[in-house]
């Protein structure tokens, strides 16, 4: 039993070191200042300092903000479009439920390449300049049917009855909604909320379709460009250091605290 | 009693907001799809986008080895999550939430960004940027979308089966086969879904792995689209790849088995 665990562990363990090991590389080449990841000159801050100090262009910078912005706004909408969705199928016929939960699952099985096409067909046939709305519309489609499986669960280990409750008790619905059903909802809203957030900032190919040509570029379709013309911004590896170094420590703080909690 | 369904009622009625973008945005975009592949540039209805994309060798080839290596990819995926997936739901594994954690956490490093940093290692120990790359790099990106299913069925799976087996004098071997592995092709198939369909489409991976040499179907999607005026080629080439994603969906069982084995 001993030696089967050992073997295990080493296989995991060696997984986890090829998955980290373009991660770990980014890490190492954002404290140089080459511009070509792989080179190194020496150990310089300047690429930090660039980052933080605005120096990393006017294209790296829009592109961080379009993106903060764009997950945001998608990932509220999606919650809020979820939540009150998942609420309304939990309440449906069976028929009905079946018809929704199978057109919530089309965006989550459709590979980016067809939503981000499907989507830039309709913009161009009903004329609709592509742009900031557009992206956002297209991460609302594909984050929602996330946020309504995140809170399907929730409702179905809920009591039934106390919304009923609180109407009869002389709440009005919005009052049910807001003091009942949310916080019961809440940690199912959260995660979906979460994974829209990261779902968001990941994208490229529904993004790459619905952004038009009005140069407006997120996180990825900036790399993509980038990496077409053959150079990437060097300001990338140190970018990408903080946001993964942040949520490992914010990772380790959770699993750490939850640690604690089963212990006691 | 009409009060009690009335209210019911109302509370079903929280989904209409998003059946209605449902509509508008994923069903709509579908048509338009269809509505495109059976129309050429000047508007009439034709059928010469298929025919087109049926005589064209350098397409179908294309779609051809892109198949191929969405196959190889999976079955990799397969391979090598499978185990991973097992180890980390097997009861005698004492971090189990910790490792799946780690196995989502690069995914927040956009996957472009890691993209390019595994081009970049392979270049540094030699190894030519081919097919041997392009391989390594989608089973880089999609073995989290394989593990994570799997994962969470055989996690799910219900102890006391395991147990009976047991106690009937199964072998632990004989326990794997008859039942852990048939309790979580649910889990497979839908790591599946999320692995094959991506790969096929992928276009900036296959462009930033070997650098422009190797071109998957995704990329001809993309230029066609992108030229302005293939569209309805594009389409066309998007409605064969929905059609193979519907009969994916259908040999499967579809959205039954990929809502269980959930990627939430």
């Amino acid at each position: 039993m001993k030696a089967k665990n050992v073997v295990s562990q080493i296989y995991l363990w060696l997984l986890i070191v090829v998955l980290y090991a373009p991660i770990i590389m980014i890490i190492v080449f954002s404290f140089t200042k080459s511009k070509v990841l792989g080179n190194w000159t020496g150990f310089s801050f300047e690429l930090y300092r660039n980052l933080f100090t605005g120096h990393s262009g006017i294209g790296l910078n829009n592109a961080i903000i379009n993106t903060v912005i764009i997950a945001l706004v998608a990932a509220v909408c999606a919650t809020i479009l979820g939540t009150l969705a998942a609420i309304g199928i939990y309440n449906m016929r069976q028929r009905e439920r079946n018809v929704l939960l199978f057109v919530n699952n089309i965006p989550m099985i459709n590979p980016d390449i067809i939503t981000g096409v499907s989507l830039f067909l309709l913009f161009v046939a009903l004329g609709i300049t592509r742009g900031m709305t557009t992206i956002i519309i297209a991460h609302i489609v594909f984050c929602t049917p996330y946020v309504v499986l995140s809170v399907m669960p929730r409702l179905t280990k809920m009591n039934p009855n106390i919304y009923e409750a609180a109407l009869d008790l002389g709440a009005t619905p919005f009052q049910a909604l807001r003091k009942v059903l949310v916080p019961e909802l809440l940690p199912g809203m959260l995660s979906g909320f979460i994974l829209s957030i990261t779902l968001s900032i990941d994208d490229f190919g529904v993004t790459y379709f619905t952004k038009g040509s009005g140069g407006i570029e997120t996180l990825s379709t900036f790399i993509y460009a980038d990496a077409r013309k053959g150079g990437l911004t060097p300001e990338l590896r140190p970018l990408f250091s903080i946001i993964f170094l942040v949520i490992l420590v914010m990772l380790v703080i959770i699993n750490i605290r939850a640690a604690k909690k089963t212990k006691k | 009693m009409s009060k009690l369904s009335s209210l019911l009622s109302s509370r079903r009625s929280w989904a209409w907001p998003y059946a209605l973008f449902l509509v508008l945005f994923v069903i709509l975009p579908l048509i338009m799809i269809i509505i495109y592949a059976f129309h050429d540039s000047t508007g009439s209805i034709t059928l010469h986008n298929f025919a087109k994309f049926f005589t064209t060798s350098t397409d179908i080839n294309r779609f051809i080895y892109s198949i191929g290596i969405a196959i190889i990819t999976t079955l990799i995926c397969i391979l090598l999550g499978y185990p991973a997936a097992y180890i980390m739901a097997s009861a005698d594994f004492n971090t189990p939430k910790l490792m799946a954690v780690l196995f989502i956490l690069p995914m927040w490093v956009n996957f472009l960004l890691r993209t390019i940093a595994t081009a970049e290692l392979f270049s540094m120990f030699g190894l030519p940027l081919r097919e041997g790359a392009l391989l390594f790099g989608l089973t880089y990106d999609f073995l989290p979308f394989m593990i994570y299913p799997i994962y969470n069925t055989i996690q799910k799976l219900d102890n006391s089966l395991l147990e009976a087996a047991r106690d009937l004098g199964a072998t632990p071997a004989q326990v794997f086969i008859k039942v852990t592995l048939p309790l979580s092709l649910p889990g497979i198939y839908s790591g599946i879904i999320m692995v094959f369909m991506p790969t096929v489409s992928t276009f900036a991976i296959s462009e930033i792995l070997t650098k422009n040499n190797i071109h998957l179907f995704g990329t001809t999607i993309q230029e066609s689209i992108n030229s302005g005026t293939m569209l309805n080629y594009g389409a066309a080439l998007s409605l064969i790849m929905l059609v193979i994603i519907g009969l994916t969906s259908l040999i499967g069982n579809g959205s039954d088995n990929a809502r269980e084995g959930g990627i939430v």
